[in-house]
């Protein structure tokens, strides 16, 4: 591994030495483990561990959970019953995995939010930032498809509603829906496929979360002022540096435990308060809820779909210019997906030379603005479309889409970023005055 | 798509309860209304009422069980640690006394026992099943529709039924040739249930007077612990792994301190 520039393992005693001639395997884990890490991260930088964990979490939970249910329409609800009431600790299985959902997005969206902040997207980590976009979108779907398999009525009618977007499509729309289905409807052929691709997609993400590791252990973790580690010799990175282990997995687990206490006393306390009641009526196609919500995690994206209605003259402008093939519904879906492909592109439409949000005071104030924009659309997610909602989810829905394509390549023009620390070691040691040795006493 | 499952939905409600509600004069803004109670099973440390959920299963048997099944509960599970309590003995003469099942082996009913379920009640004029009731309904969702306020309250099932058992006005409606009876829980205010609860309608075998409100209370607690039977074990567990978390993450805090003492001081080592 190329990199900065640090001790590689050196095998010790013939069987050590044997193995390492033949599958450097030890080698590479604790190369991994002993990468050295900018010192002055601060705890934002935690939720990487979070995330590695709750992916564990909700595989293992997962797999056991898969033992005991069963894909059928006719079934499906009555086994995740069974799961409930009969398997040995079978509710406090579901509960786990079914809030580990919720401890996964709360911790990538903070993780996603971090990257934005401190710039963590820019060269030379676009391609850590895409993989990480790749796993974000595996894990929407991921999620999506786990929440219909107990085939609850916001199971059966979010599907029902999240495969019509792609029967949103011009032309090909309704096929393809059809297609993605196994039918005409929500059914049984459906459930079946979901079952199958809910357990196939956490592998996936597994797969590129390794890649998402290999690829910033290469470029090397950004850090709080976003200036490089010094490479020119081993001395001067280890001013900068200090080994993953054990500094930052005793400070990451410390900042885990602190997250899984709190995700225990919801589990143990509240299991189902970021569930939906209509979940524990079985589905039935001839019966509408009253209001169709997905989950919490889904709903500032649910707000974006939804803000763009016929009455909005973008939606119209497209309308016209297409010659009706971009109607209202399709234009919703597009702002959508849209919304998070600028995100993925934030590393190119980033103009800044400066890359911590942190020296940039301009900067920082759309930044926030966008979180709270974020939090708003959220919130008006699950809201009716109803005045004033209409209006709030398309102002927050058009300010997401202008903070990436206009105040984000504008900014990098207009702004006078201050100047950031020479080093990372200057930064440190300017927050911990004694850490020089020399200085003090 | 959504525009037309949002209209099927309105639609949906304006032909079905809601056409009584259309119907009906005025005082509809005020239905749906859920009045918080205290319940013992509430909080992080609530449980189970033993007395209550016993004085709520005869409510069930004697006046619910008609019209309304339990399906995916396991009558076993009367015995089971966590809810009624009653021994093994008591439920097999429960089971036996009050329900019979259809055996496919002997091609003909027998009387249930504790290893069947409770029956699934279907058919004409018959009610939606009980058995998840009390987790499928939500009383409380403010403020602004965050349903932060469960976080105190509790999600509300209980409340809910207990408030629409006993919501009847006393009024009622016939459309098309089904009577409709106002209720003031109900989120349109017309169901298709007719008023159940009277005082003294049953006998508590603990002396405690039958009043309707005692009576919804009781069969509220019930059906909670129908919908949620591991809710005592699931909470002793979040409680143990909250307090092992706690010295889990002092320990780590205070290696974590040692650990970087170093580091933040030039060399000099911790003095914890």
């Amino acid at each position: 591994m190329s990199g900065i520039p640090h001790d590689h393992y050196e095998p010790k005693g013939r069987f050590a030495t044997w193995l390492h001639d033949r599958l450097p395997v030890v080698g590479l884990a604790y190369d991994v483990l002993m990468i050295p890490t900018p010192k002055n991260l601060n705890w934002w930088w935690i939720w990487g561990i979070v995330l590695a964990f709750t992916l564990v979490l909700q595989i293992v939970t997962g797999i056991i959970l898969a033992m005991h249910y069963t894909p059928h329409v006719d079934l499906a609800f009555a086994s995740v019953e069974h799961i409930m009431r009969d398997v040995n600790g079978g509710h406090m299985l579901r509960y786990l995995h079914a809030n580990g959902a919720s401890l996964f997005f709360v911790a990538v969206y903070i993780h996603i939010f971090r990257g934005l902040y401190y710039g963590s997207y820019k060269s030379p980590r676009e391609v850590t930032w895409i993989i990480g976009m790749l796993i974000y979108l595996a894990m929407m779907a991921t999620g999506f498809l786990g929440y219909v398999l107990p085939w609850g009525q916001m199971s059966f009618w979010g599907a029902t509603v999240i495969t019509g977007l792609f029967g949103a499509i011009p032309f090909i729309g309704p096929d393809i829906q059809t297609w993605l289905l196994g039918g005409p409807a929500v059914d049984n052929a459906a459930l079946n496929r979901f079952f199958s691709l809910h357990y196939l997609l956490p592998f996936v993400i597994a797969a590129l979360v390794a890649v998402h590791i290999w690829a910033f252990h290469t470029t090397g973790n950004n850090n709080p002022t976003g200036v490089d580690v010094r490479r020119s010799s081993k001395q001067d990175a280890e001013k900068d540096t200090l080994p993953f282990w054990p500094y930052f997995v005793i400070k990451d687990f410390f900042a885990l435990a602190v997250v899984l206490l709190v995700f225990f006393a919801i589990v143990g306390f509240m299991p189902n308060y970021l569930g939906h009641p209509d979940n524990y009526i079985e589905a039935n196609p001839l019966s509408t809820p009253a209001h169709i919500v997905p989950e919490w995690y889904f709903l500032p994206f649910y707000a974006i779909l939804r803000a763009f209605t016929a009455d909005v003259w973008a939606v119209q402008a497209a309308s016209f210019i297409t010659g009706g093939i971009v109607d209202a519904k399709f234009f919703g879906v597009l702002a959508m997906f849209g919304s998070i492909l600028v995100m993925a592109l934030t590393p190119w439409l980033d103009t800044s030379k400066t890359r911590s949000g942190s020296y940039r005071p301009i900067f920082k104030f759309w930044f926030w603005l966008l979180a709270i924009d974020f939090v708003v659309l959220m919130w008006v997610g699950a809201q009716s479309t109803v005045f004033p909602y209409d209006w709030i989810s398309l102002i927050a829905s058009t300010y997401w889409f202008a903070y990436f394509l206009v105040i984000l390549p504008l900014l990098g023009w207009t702004e006078k970023a201050k100047t950031p620390p020479a080093t990372i070691e200057d930064d440190f040691n300017h927050h911990y005055p004694e850490a020089s040795g020399s200085a003090a006493e | 798509m959504i525009r037309q499952l949002t209209l099927t939905a309105i639609t949906a409600m304006a032909l079905g309860l809601g056409a009584g509600a259309a119907l009906a004069s005025g005082g509809e803004g005020n239905y749906g209304h859920v009045e918080d109670r205290q319940f013992s099973f509430e909080g992080p440390f609530g449980k189970y009422d033993q007395m209550q959920l016993q004085r709520g299963l005869k409510v069930y048997t004697e006046v619910c069980a008609a019209c309304h099944g339990l399906r995916y509960v396991p009558i076993r599970a009367l015995a089971d640690p966590g809810g009624p309590g009653y021994t093994e003995d008591e439920v097999r003469a429960y089971a036996a006394e009050n329900f019979t099942v259809f055996d496919p082996e002997l091609d003909d009913d027998r009387d249930a026992t504790p290893a069947d379920h409770f029956p699934r009640v279907t058919g004409d004029g018959m009610g939606p099943d009980l058995s998840l009731v009390a987790k499928g309904r939500a009383g409380f969702h403010g403020p602004y529709g965050t349903g932060m306020n469960q976080l105190f309250k509790g999600i509300g099932g209980a409340e809910y039924i207990t408030a629409y058992l006993l919501g009847f006005t006393g009024e009622e409606n016939e459309v098309a040739g089904q009577y409709l009876y106002e209720n003031m829980a109900f989120p349109t205010g017309w169901v298709q249930m007719p008023p159940q609860l009277e005082d003294d309608l049953i006998e508590y075998d603990d002396g405690t007077p039958a009043t309707a409100e005692q009576m919804a209370e009781d069969v509220s607690a019930f059906l909670m612990w129908a919908a949620e039977p591991k809710m005592m074990a699931r909470k002793q567990a979040g409680a143990v792994a909250v307090l092992l978390l706690v010295v889990l993450s002092s320990l780590l805090y205070l290696a974590n301190k040692k650990l970087w003492y170093p580091v933040k001081h030039g060399g000099k080592e911790a003095n914890l």
